[in-house]
């Protein structure tokens, strides 16, 4: 590259960065700094890696009573639902004519469980649970299911190491899988069903 | 007017020697049958000798009390009402855009009511500046309209295993369009300043399910929106008042309403909506997972399962496509199960992403037949058959279930769904 190119090269990034500083400096200045204390009562997800779990522990004895006084009216005493989702079962049916989708069969992540219930869970009253009865209910789903032995106590530190079942069961999206052709006069006219 | 005083009105009317009473097109034969070929002198109506109503008779318009029937349905009551769904009476309506109150819902813990003056939304994570907007904010940013469709990913999901409702609205309504309003999410990120290893953003409800789906950071600097009004209003509570997400063309769960919270990250946040839900199973038993786009698809809306054509002669077949990808190129129309297509008349405007509307002329001879639409897109993507998705993906898919639909028309007129 010829000097006098590369002076006009440099010409440009400057202005380039001019422009860029210049926009930064115009920002619309709308809304106020955020302060992490401001946001902590908002800031509960909890990501596949463990991260946003909160201190706190709970074991399954413990999950065992939060679970049969908050959630088995809906889940039925032993996960097996009715009225809502079933919990437990279903391990080996996913490539069946009847699978069944539950936390020990399907979900990925048991950080998943922990976030979910601690902030939906129990429908009634949800953002209820303290951290440790989270904790306590998630390690009773997942002694269940059979993922964690009875004597399990789970914390930040713990419940991101249970692998769970189904971890390998996600692919990425393949669409379009299909590839129908426009035909104007298709073959083998369809015969009209009956009803 | 009450129940009762439209019923008085319509007596009235048919004892003043009126022809026929209103009614729908698709007005059943009995209904239809009752005053047809009476050749009678017309009368002058009631009421057009007397005045009306008086302005702001409603201050917020309502539908003709003979409309009553088109409304919203569920297919039935949840054992948690606020987690269901109604649908959007598709076979009643006309043209690309639902009225509000028609829009469709899918609530997982019931529609909260909240206060715009309370309301917040906070933006953090991998952002330069944490902040926290007010609605007022919000609104003084630059702001875009645009109609887009949006649809639920289960929306047919009954019809994997065949024909599963007897009714278009039960079918396909959890589909709308609307002209949405709000802010590009684009111009909100500039203002945080995203740091360049961001790659998905969560998107947090402030309702009682706390709803979260990642997004990945292409689609919310591509064409995401924060939406606080549609169709010219306000949102209602019902679809995320006072502020929601808006993805184009992707699968509606992921428009996040009652907005409260955006985050930051790298990794999709794996929430259950995007794991144990909103996951689409395969034979094999895998899922796949991030399904966002909502493939291309249409269906007839008249003459449905909820319509019966009452005798032979002239109709106008009329539908709806789709297609998360951009714009329709054609839809082609058969009215004998499939052998032969003609290209349907698409109404304009065509908008990227939005309802299309399709109507073909069409003459009943009273047989028996089979009415089905097939899309395209602008990419060339051609709407599947059922046995082509079923092919390739099973029958516990659940959701993204875009295949061509089959209306049956019967001797007697009723029109039925079935699966050729």
């Amino acid at each position: 590259m010829c000097r006098s190119r590369r002076s006009t090269l440099m010409a440009l990034l400057v202005a380039m960065s001019m422009v860029s500083s210049m926009s930064r400096a115009e920002r619309l200045g709308l809304g106020q700094p955020l302060p992490e204390t401001q946001l902590a009562r908002w800031n509960i997800d909890v990501d596949a890696q463990g991260h946003g779990l909160p201190p706190g522990r709970g074991s399954v004895a413990q999950g065992q009573r939060v679970y049969a006084q908050t959630c088995a009216a809906c889940h039925g005493d032993k996960g097996q639902g009715n009225p809502a989702d079933t919990l437990v079962g279903g391990r080996g049916s996913l490539a069946t004519a009847k699978p069944l989708k539950t936390i020990g069969s399907f979900w990925p992540y048991a950080t998943t469980v922990f976030d979910f219930i601690n902030r939906a869970m129990p429908y009634n009253a949800p953002k209820s649970l303290s951290a440790d009865e989270v904790y306590a209910v998630t390690a009773y789903l997942l002694h269940l299911n059979g993922i964690v032995t009875a004597d399990t106590v789970l914390d930040a530190a713990s419940l991101p190491q249970v692998r769970m079942p189904n971890r390998d069961g996600f692919i990425a999206d393949t669409r379009p899988d299909t590839s129908n052709v426009a035909c104007q006069q298709c073959p083998a006219p369809a015969a009209v069903p009956s009803q | 007017m009450t129940g009762s005083a439209k019923n008085q009105a319509r007596r009235n009317f048919l004892r003043a020697g009126g022809a026929l009473a209103g009614g729908a097109l698709a007005s059943t034969a009995s209904a239809a049958g009752a005053l047809a070929g009476q050749a009678q002198p017309l009368e002058v109506a009631p009421w057009s000798k007397t005045p009306g109503e008086p302005a702001l008779w409603h201050p917020y318009g309502q539908p003709s009390p003979f409309e009553d029937k088109v409304v919203r349905r569920s297919r039935g009551a949840a054992p948690f009402p606020g987690a269901n769904s109604s649908m959007t009476p598709l076979q009643d309506l006309f043209g690309i855009i639902t009225p509000t109150g028609l829009v469709f819902e899918r609530h997982h813990a019931g529609i909260p009511l909240i206060d715009p003056a309370q309301h917040r939304l906070a933006v953090h994570g991998l952002v330069a500046r944490p902040t926290l907007f007010t609605m007022d904010d919000l609104v003084r940013l630059p702001s875009v309209s645009r109609i887009h469709f949006l649809e639920c990913s289960g929306n047919t999901g009954r019809e994997w295993k065949g024909p599963g409702t007897a009714s278009l609205q039960f079918s396909h309504g959890l589909l709308s369009c609307c002209e949405w309003t709000g802010v590009p999410l684009s111009v909100l990120l500039d203002e945080v300043g995203v740091d360049p290893q961001a790659a998905w953003i969560l998107a947090e409800g402030a309702d009682a399910a706390g709803m979260t789906r990642s997004i990945p950071i292409t689609k919310a600097l591509d064409d995401a929106l924060l939406v606080y009004a549609q169709n010219g209003e306000r949102l209602r509570p019902e679809h995320g008042y006072p502020l929601r997400l808006f993805l184009p063309g992707f699968e509606g769960n992921m428009s996040v309403k009652w907005l409260r919270r955006l985050k930051v990250g790298r990794e999709p946040f794996m929430s259950r909506e995007e794991t144990a839900k909103y996951t689409d199973s395969l034979p094999d038993g895998k899922a796949r997972q991030f399904t966002f786009l909502m493939e291309t698809k249409s269906v007839i809306t008249f003459p449905a399962p909820d319509h019966r054509l009452r005798e032979q002669g002239f109709y106008q077949i009329a539908g709806l496509a789709w297609t998360g990808r951009g714009r329709i190129r054609r839809v082609d129309v058969s009215t004998d199960g499939g052998h032969n297509w003609q290209q349907a008349r698409l109404q304009e405007p065509v908008l990227d992403r939005a309802l299309t509307r399709f109507t073909l002329p069409w003459r009943w001879d009273g047989a028996p037949t089979v009415l089905q639409s097939r899309a395209l897109d602008e990419t060339g993507y051609v709407q599947p058959t059922g046995r082509q998705l079923v092919h390739a993906r099973g029958v516990e898919s659940n959701y993204h279930f875009n295949a061509i639909q089959s209306w049956k028309v019967g001797t007697d007129g009723i029109i039925s769904n079935v699966q050729v």
